[in-house]
């Protein structure tokens, strides 16, 4: 193996062959075209049930979180909202699973896999929650873990929450490869699968989504003893996409057809994903519009051949909100609710709160998930950072932020207000890519019938949409 | 420069890519640096700061770089006081 050539450009070329050895799935068994695949047959063939995924999660700390209604936030809302509106919202803690996110059962899965298919390891490539997700499933299975974080720029300096989430996954007995700026994390993916033969616990596989599932399940289950009915709307927060499709997905299985699916993301729309300079000018490192308008618009740009994360086949409608507003919102829950969690889990929370103004009183808006916090992962720890760092902080109206430059936290309720964003837009942008892939003139009736559903439209909309481009 | 004992928890840095080494397509500030990875582990023989080193990580791989840190720590913390959020949700919960 130590013959072999590790350039960038070497490694890079032996990919596919790479990632069959590391994940025992053959995708080319899916593949029906440079854009179309079987994404169903894909996600059956998991070999895992519902009844075994709960079974699975249940045996390393995993799921079975508890669901509260938020009384003092509806309220508060209440007192803003037109007369008859204020939804009552719904809060999934999901900070109690092991490791303290959601992101337990999206690692549990592969870690269960890894661990029967005989890996004496699993890998993932992660600066979020997902790391620790990992370390801590790997430590429950026996199995070695090694997580290949983006921690620091070029000067040494990372972001307490970065700094966190590494230190959390050593605490998990990992080994944290801590890497500077750069999408060079794939290529040290690659190169460190070949060199251990570890599992590969990428975010994107059918186990990572299916393990979500389990999570919209869940949420139609407790709402319905809760509320008497199905959530009229579920907020996610979005970002390579597995929340949102694994939560959408187990909301369907479940039988809640008619639930609205909202995304969410922070709006740092400007900064530049892969500039060392920028790094440390944003105070989110995940749950962003840096990953989820590219993962939602070209879900197959990921670690492994095709994505089983596909958010646009589940997403009736995007909201943007600012870093300000979702600090602000982080502070508010402490404060009216007694629950502290940490920022990144709180986007959806903030989008909620948006939602909630615009339904009826007797309506139900969920909000998926919560994240631990501490040290690092705090809205003073960033908001702090930030500061020593050049960005200005300040009270005003959050509209005025610009994302690497400014945060405006909000002086009052009324002004935490998100954005909408053009689905339409989105959907085209995805046909655009999809035709930069593969040329239009050589699409047949599976490519269409792919991007219809992978739309969440007809295939009369993709055929009308290609003649206005 | 004092030499630093083995068994002892350490950093060590490694240069993975040069600047000319790296992906194709990157921003101008992230192309004229290299791509550097830290981890840390037991030091297997004596050396020094700034020299070649091998650590065994918690997981018992075995890593080699430059040794650059000893006992290396987390010192992340909340941060000085930002006044603007302290007064949120107080009117709210009154």
């Amino acid at each position: 193996m130590s013959s072999r050539d590790m350039s960038y450009h070497a490694v890079m070329s032996r990919k596919n062959e790479i990632m069959k050895a590391s994940l025992g799935i053959d995708y080319d068994d899916y593949i029906q075209s440079p854009i179309a695949f079987d994404y169903e047959r894909m996600m059956s063939e998991t070999g895992y049930s519902h009844a075994d995924v709960e079974r699975i999660q249940s045996e390393t700390k995993v799921g079975n979180t508890p669901l509260f209604e938020l009384h003092n936030l509806t309220q508060t809302v209440r007192r803003i909202s037109p007369p008859g509106k204020g939804a009552r919202i719904l809060l999934k803690d999901e900070a109690a699973n092991a490791s303290g996110s959601f992101k337990a059962r999206r690692a549990s899965i592969s870690a269960y896999e890894a661990q029967q298919k005989g890996y004496q390891g699993m890998i993932a490539a992660t600066s979020g929650n997902y790391g620790a997700a990992v370390a801590s499933q790997a430590a429950q299975r026996g199995l070695k873990a090694i997580i290949i974080q983006e921690v620091f720029d070029s000067r040494g300096v990372g972001q307490p929450e970065i700094i966190e989430k590494g230190r959390k996954c050593e605490a998990y007995g990992a080994e944290v490869l801590k890497l500077s700026v750069g999408p060079e994390l794939f290529y040290l993916l690659l190169r460190t699968l070949e060199e251990t033969g570890y599992f590969n616990a990428s975010l994107y596989t059918p186990f990572g989504v299916r393990g979500v599932e389990s999570l919209g399940l869940e949420i139609a289950q407790q709402v319905r003893t809760a509320c008497g009915k199905d959530p009229d709307a579920v907020v996610i927060t979005h970002a390579g996409g597995g929340n949102l499709t694994g939560t959408a997905r187990g909301l369907l299985v479940a039988g809640a057809i008619s639930t609205r699916i909202v995304a969410c993301s922070v709006d740092l729309s400007g900064l530049h994903m892969a500039s060392d300079h920028d790094f440390n000018r944003k105070s989110f490192t995940t749950g962003h519009t840096g990953f989820g308008v590219p993962f939602a618009t070209w879900p197959d740009r990921v670690d492994v051949p095709r994505n089983a994360a596909r958010s646009l086949r589940y997403m009736d409608e995007y909201q943007l909100v600012t870093q300000g507003e979702v600090f602000y919102v982080t502070e508010l829950l402490s404060k009216i609710e007694g629950l502290e969690r940490g920022p990144a889990g709180n986007t959806s929370l903030t989008a909620a709160i948006t939602l909630a103004r615009q339904m009826d009183q007797d309506q139900v808006v969920v909000v998926q998930e919560t994240e631990y916090t501490g040290a690092g992962k705090h809205q003073n720890s960033q908001l702090s950072f930030a500061r020593e760092n050049g960005i200005e902080v300040r009270l005003g109206d959050p509209e005025e932020s610009v994302p690497g430059k400014s945060i405006v936290i909000p002086k009052h309720l009324d002004q935490v207000r998100g954005k909408i964003q053009d689905m339409e837009r989105l959907r085209t942008s995805y046909l655009k890519n999809a035709a930069n892939q593969y040329p239009v003139d050589r699409w047949d009736e599976t490519d269409f019938n792919f991007l219809a559903e992978d739309l969440k439209v007809s295939q009369d909309w993709v055929r009308q949409r290609l003649t206005d481009l | 420069m004092a030499k630093i004992v083995a068994g002892t928890w350490v950093e060590i840095e490694q240069i993975i890519l040069t600047p000319a080494e790296r992906a194709p397509t990157l921003p101008e500030d992230t192309k004229k640096v290299p791509y550097v990875l830290n981890a840390a582990g037991f030091l297997l023989a004596d050396a020094e700061l700034g020299a070649p080193a091998r650590i065994r990580t918690l997981i018992g791989r075995e890593l080699e770089g430059t040794l650059k840190a000893v006992n290396p720590s987390y010192t992340h913390s909340f941060g000085a006081v930002v006044p603007e959020l302290l007064t949120i949700g107080l009117k709210e919960a009154a």
